[in-house]
């Protein structure tokens, strides 16, 4: 797939079977080092880099090590997954995480293979693109000596003088697009014609627009950014790294670049079917905001919604998911509010029952936890326990388990919000000894054993989660692949054919010749495309041969 | 039809659309079964009559006559089991077109079995349908121009077993889209690859004839299989030549992969920057679209280079093709819930 042996040779009249990036440059037997000199070693490996056989053997390799990524979850994509999958593999996690297989799209090995795979494209395209500007500049050879040997021929008899034959045939091959040379003696002439130059220039320009794609693919990894903020409604997000709950930047981004966007999120609407067998799914989401671009700007108001993000210069907000967060009251031993506001639970199934924790280190003279379920419409039986039947809040329910002690919140390691570290916590229990569980609705306030305290279910607001982020260099990755489909297509669908006609004067009239060649690689239509041609240069004409 | 109707009673009609295309499908292969079995009689019979023809060539001259009379004979069995080849294919093909017919009306209808109407791929059980018809669709457009009469059982075949097993395990009762597909991208994005996903198929489908093509050529002209190897016998005298199916895989292929290309890495992206607000996700359908693209960009690369021609650029089609309904099928079964995809499937 070096260049120079692709060059098309001037007078080869061979049908050529590969126009795409092919053959072995001649003389050098593949998988063998020839020369053993530092610089033939190293022309060896670059001809043995830049062939079509890596080429390919690379192209399956890369399918073959993205497939990791998609069994095992990525750490960029999916933390928790992640995670949790650590707890459940403790003795293959350790390999894994050597392996690269937790962020296998970053890993060193996935990496080599691209970029031995873009160095064996570039390898490829240049010295082809050097090839095709030559031949751009090449007439089409001339007509060979037998035109009886190439794979579509015809000829026919006609008493009309070569020059005028000639002449129709020059005309007729221009009107069908393709590049005309004439030479031959003064008693008849030969016309030489080729057309398709554009297949080649398809082909560049997809192996180009590919690297384009990947450049701004890796530009848009290396200073883009993407993070999520889980918003109460009636409350705002102003863009700045503490009001993020997760933040993964690009290697190169710096966060101080941030564009000082702030947002409030004025209302929220789910509507859900009531009715029929599909009764929960969602209908539609969406929540009004009012928005600043800059701190000094004038406030403006955009519809959130799914497919309806809100773009702006720097940064694009999405809704990307919502949930309840239910309002508690929380009063210690001593009578005083230890703890009141909303509490985010996050949805665990399509009906939004959801998992939530409460953390209540005011409490005196213990700290207080809690962690259990909320359920927007609740219902129970004996075989399933307590449930939500459907995602909006028609009928609320909180149903809680209750801890006492220390929550380790002292000792300077960071807690996730979402779990509670029990090392220091106790249950707390009733009299019989079992749990005490606190099964709430809206309004009702459940008094905790042992002079504990007591909580109070206020009711409930909703929360979106929004993922805010910038990803520079789209628009050159979207030129890039719709260059590439559009070169594709052309070193798809474009035929690159030569065409001869040979006129030689015979019997007071003209003997013409009329012969093809598809240098494409695939023949279909050659013989009808030369019949047609000839019955437009000869109209008149006596067919001797056909073929 | 549909004016006047409730959505419930359009969608109980597109059930029973489905339902009847599948039986017409069923009757189809049956067509096409019959069509199969009479030429491997056909087969059977020229090659039975060959020893006696060179015991009739040896035989005294006055046994000349009545040989003639049983080759007339001969000739007129052979004919008229011709005759039923010809009839049972026909029919075959008209119950196709019946099935499809069925199966086109299923499909329009569930498009309005919701309210507002919506197009006819809104989860998996609809994608199903739709592509399925699709490769009905394509295989009947080419019957004629490109003589794939020799498809017919393989396309039923496929038909039944697809439906089948969309029916049992996917079908979904019709209902309104998911917010996460209101968007026009929807048509344009899940449009392009149905479209690509039915040329894959056909082409698929050719490239398996051309595997078994190109083995029956290599036994038969083996010359200790000779005259051993009915089947054999009877493939390739009604698929077309080897060289033939692997131009007309190529070509399938070469329209599928540039729809591909647009439907998994321009269209899909440009609508995951829309509604996740980040192109590319390394979502494990995004993923598996990739490994396909690649592995049929192989397959376009390898076609060309002549070494690669005929059985190996054949195989790598298929393991194409494979990956290509991993992705639809595996994905959504295995990840569910770890793909963003998933609101596609069950």
């Amino acid at each position: 797939m070096t260049g120079a042996s692709a060059a098309p040779s001037a007078t080869s009249t061979r049908p050529e079977e590969s126009t795409d990036f092919g053959s072995e440059p001649p003389g050098t037997p593949p998988g063998r080092a020839p020369g053993l000199s530092p610089f033939e070693f190293l022309r060896w490996a670059w001809r043995q880099l830049t062939s079509m056989r890596t080429a390919l053997l690379l192209l399956l390799l890369l399918a073959l090590a993205a497939i990791p990524g998609s069994v095992v979850p990525q750490a960029d994509v999916a933390a928790v997954q992640v995670s949790r999958w650590k707890e459940a593999h403790p003795d293959l996690a350790p390999i894994y995480e050597r392996l690269g297989l937790f962020s296998v799209y970053d890993s060193p090995w996935f990496s080599a293979i691209y970029l031995l795979l873009m160095v064996s494209l570039v390898g490829c395209i240049l010295p082809r693109t050097a090839v095709y500007a030559r031949s751009l500049r090449v007439a089409p050879p001339k007509a060979p000596r037998n035109l009886g040997r190439l794979p579509a021929y015809l000829g026919v008899q006609t008493d009309e003088a070569p020059d005028v034959v000639l002449d129709r045939a020059r005309a007729a091959l221009r009107r069908r697009r393709y590049r005309v040379v004439s030479s031959g003696p003064a008693d008849g002439g030969s016309v030489a014609a080729e057309r398709g130059y554009l297949r080649e220039a398809g082909n560049l320009l997809f192996h180009v627009s590919v690297i384009v794609v990947l450049v701004g693919f890796a530009y848009g990894q290396l200073l883009g950014y993407k993070g999520g903020s889980i918003v109460l409604v009636g409350k705002g997000f102003a863009n700045s790294l503490t009001q993020y709950d997760d933040f993964a930047p690009g290697s190169f981004y710096d966060p101080a670049d941030l564009q000082p966007m702030s947002l409030t999120v004025d209302s929220f609407e789910a509507e859900f079917l009531r009715t029929g067998p599909q009764r929960g799914q969602p209908v539609d989401f969406g929540a009004d905001v009012t928005y600043r671009e800059t701190p000094s700007a004038e406030p403006r108001r955009h519809r959130l919604a799914v497919n309806h993000p809100l773009v702006l210069d720097e940064v694009s907000v999405f809704l990307v998911g919502h949930g309840y967060a239910p309002v508690l009251t929380v009063r210690d031993g001593n009578g005083d509010v230890a703890y009141s506001g909303p509490v985010v639970f996050l949805p665990q199934d399509a009906s939004f029952a959801s998992f939530g924790v409460l953390k209540v280190p005011d409490a005196q003279p213990e700290q207080l936890g809690f962690d259990g379920m909320f359920f927007p419409t609740y219902n129970f039986t004996m075989a399933r326990g307590p449930f939500s039947v459907f995602p909006d809040a028609l009928n609320p329910a909180l149903s809680m388990l209750a801890y006492s002690g220390d929550l380790g919140m002292d000792e300077g390691a960071p807690q996730s919000v979402f779990e509670l570290d029990t090392d220091q916590l106790e249950k707390v229990k009733r009299a019989d000894q079992r749990d005490f569980r606190l099964d709430l609705a809206p309004g009702r306030t459940v008094r905790l054993p042992d002079g504990l305290g007591s909580v109070r279910f206020d009711g409930w607001q909703r929360w979106v989660k929004l993922q805010i982020s910038d990803t520079p260099g789209k628009a050159i990755a979207l030129t890039g692949m719709v260059l590439a489909l559009v070169g594709l297509m052309g070193s798809l669908f474009i035929r690159r054919r030569r065409v001869w006609v040979r006129v030689t004067s015979r019997e007071g009239g003209s003997y013409v010749e009329v012969a093809g060649l598809d240098r494409s690689g695939s023949s279909d239509g050659l013989v009808e495309e030369i019949s047609r041609l000839a019955d437009v240069v000869v109209p008149a004409g006596e067919e001797e041969r056909l073929r | 039809m549909i004016e006047g109707m409730a959505p419930a009673d359009v969608a109980a009609f597109s059930d029973r659309a489905f339902m009847f295309a599948s039986i017409v499908y069923v009757l189809a292969v049956l067509g096409h079964l019959v069509e199969w079995a009479s030429s491997l009689g056909t087969v059977a019979a020229t090659r039975d009559r060959s020893p006696v023809g060179v015991a009739a060539g040896s035989s005294p001259a006055g046994a000349a006559t009545t040989d003639a009379a049983v080759d007339d004979d001969r000739a007129d069995v052979e004919e008229r089991r011709r005759l039923r080849v010809e009839t049972a294919g026909r029919i075959g093909v008209a119950l196709t077109v019946l099935a499809t017919v069925l199966h086109a009306a299923a499909v329009v209808s569930r498009a309005f079995a919701s309210d507002p109407a919506r197009v006819p791929w809104g989860n998996m059980y609809e994608f199903t349908m739709t592509g399925a018809l699709g490769v009905s669709v394509i295989y009947l457009a080419l019957l004629s121009p490109l003589r794939l009469r020799w498809m017919g059982l393989f396309v039923t075949g496929f038909q039944v077993v697809v439906l089948m097993l969309a029916n049992l395990t996917l079908e979904q009762a019709a209902g309104p889209l998911v917010p996460a597909l209101h968007s026009y991208w929807l048509v344009i994005h899940v449009g392009a690859a149905i479209l690509a996903t039915g040329a894959f198929a056909v082409g698929a489908l050719t490239s398996v004839v051309f595997l078994l093509q190109e083995r029956a050529q290599r036994r038969t002209q083996a010359p200790a299989a000779a005259g051993s190897n009915r089947v054999s016998r009877v493939l390739l005298e009604r698929f077309p030549p080897p060289d033939v199916l692997d131009r007309l895989s190529y070509r399938l292929h070469a329209v599928a992969f540039p729809l591909w290309t647009f439907a998994a890495l321009i269209a899909g992206p440009i609508w995951a920057e829309y509604a996740w607000g980040s192109y590319w996700n390394w979502d494990p359908k995004e993923v598996w679209a990739f490994i396909t693209w690649v592995i049929y960009a192989a397959y376009l690369h390898a076609r060309a280079t002549a070494g690669w021609r005929g059985r190996a650029a054949a195989v790598l089609a298929l393991i194409g093709f494979a990956t290509l309904l991993f992705n639809f099928v595996g994905i959504n079964f295995f990840f569910g819930a770890g793909s963003m995809h998933s609101y596609a499937g069950s």
